[in-house]
């Protein structure tokens, strides 16, 4: 084997192991990342008591109210399959914070099953559409009016009866 | 006829070319940029459905950055590579004038996610897998150039800093895939997923064309460096000591 060979030997194999750490790292990272923890995970008892934790998950509609005297708000994160956390915090909310809408917040759960949060994210889509755009294309994607005539009426009535 | 492929894989010849090509990269990314601003500034929309006003345009700044330290860094492997296979003075000398420029635009893309990050998620900095792994990314690209000073003899760093390098190439497809889950709201993040799928086609342009822009501002920026290091390396030769911008 020439010495270029076996350089080119060298790098290729290196690149091939560089490139299964790279699968790995990634495959791990999907599965066992604790970056935030689900409401149902946090309601079937997977956080350890005390933790200091992020809590994610969509805000629910009409959930948030404000206290009238401090800064204090309330509201309540979902996965919208029923499992459901009260969050208090008197920090102030993110201006992409919106009902219906994720956030991720980070804090702790008090002895009355409330989460504490310390701070409040809000998180956003990858889906850069102007707001009045996506009302036009909305109305254009909703079926319109089927325009009846006798045959169809016959054709239809002849399936279904 | 048979092309000489390493007639410009000499210093001496590179060092001419690289001079002749620069200032044509630099207008190149002058007029990319400034269409791409323009673009961003004048022609898309000023809220988005997603709630985000006016400050998303700093995606034009960011998303450019982002992806040309990504890439940057793979051609900077790819120099090194070709430096340990051939033993190629020059491809070391592109690997070390990218990596500065990679770094620098690792923080651009640092910085512009930060001040994005304040106004619509509410911070600065979180340990989002995305925003760790990009991190590290810049601290490789600062081992990579310690590395390559620390050690005098050039051989030697080139050598050393090309294995770096490679190692550190197992980062970037994991800052592209950390955590891009199909169903928003179960992601284990608070970064948004890599997803370009649906985008306006006016801030698609002014991202492409900033994009661009950036890349050809790599390309200027890299060749002047390549030159630099070219003399400083070869400063005790006979032709490098004829030229007139050196005496």
């Amino acid at each position: 084997m020439k010495p270029r060979n076996k350089r080119i030997a060298f790098v290729l194999l290196a690149l091939l192991t560089v490139g299964a750490a790279s699968a790995l790292i990634s495959k791990a990272m999907d599965g066992n990342l604790n970056y935030l923890y689900a409401p149902e995970q946090v309601l079937k008892g997977e956080v350890p008591a005390g933790t200091v934790f992020r809590l994610g998950g969509l805000v629910k509609k009409g959930s948030l109210t404000r206290s009238e005297t401090a800064l204090e708000a309330r509201f309540i994160v979902t996965d919208n399959r029923g499992n459901e956390i009260t969050v208090v915090t008197n920090k102030i909310l993110p201006d992409l914070f919106q009902e219906e809408k994720s956030q991720v917040s980070r804090g702790v759960m008090n002895d009355e099953g409330l989460f504490i949060a310390e701070e409040v994210l809000a998180k956003h889509d990858s889906e850069y559409m102007p707001a009045e755009l996506k009302d036009v294309l909305a109305k254009e994607h909703t079926p319109a009016p089927a325009k009846v005539d006798g045959s169809e009426i016959g054709k239809m009535t002849g399936q279904k009866l | 006829m048979k092309i000489n492929w390493f007639k410009y894989a000499a210093t001496i010849n590179f060092y001419a070319l690289a001079g002749r090509v620069i200032p044509f990269f630099w207008v190149a990314a002058v007029i990319l940029i400034t269409i791409g601003l323009y673009w961003g500034f004048f022609k898309t929309p000023d809220s988005l459905d997603n709630g985000m006003k006016e400050y998303y345009r700093i995606i034009f700044v960011h998303l450019g950055s982002v992806w040309m330290a990504m890439w940057l860094y793979i051609m900077m492997v790819f120099w090194a590579l070709v430096g340990l296979v051939f033993n190629t003075k020059l491809s070391y000398m592109m690997a070390s004038a990218t990596s500065i420029t990679g770094a620098l635009l690792t923080v651009v893309a640092l910085a512009t996610g930060a001040i994005w990050g304040k106004t619509s998620w509410g911070t600065w900095w979180d340990w989002d897998p995305k925003l760790t792994t990009f991190l590290i990314l810049l601290f490789i690209y600062i081992g990579y150039i310690a590395l390559q000073s620390a050690i005098d003899d050039t051989r030697r760093s080139d050598k050393a800093s090309a294995v770096l390098a490679l190692v550190g190439l197992a980062l970037v497809p994991v800052i592209y895939s950390a955590v891009n889950c199909p169903d928003p709201t179960q992601c284990s993040s608070l970064h948004q997923e890599s997803s370009m799928k649906n985008i306006e086609p006016n801030i698609m342009k002014g991202i492409i064309f900033t994009t661009l822009g950036f890349w050809m501002y790599s390309f200027a920026t890299i060749l002047m460096r390549v030159r630099n290091i070219i003399l400083q390396r070869e400063r005790n030769t006979n032709w490098v000591s004829k030229l007139k911008e050196v005496n």
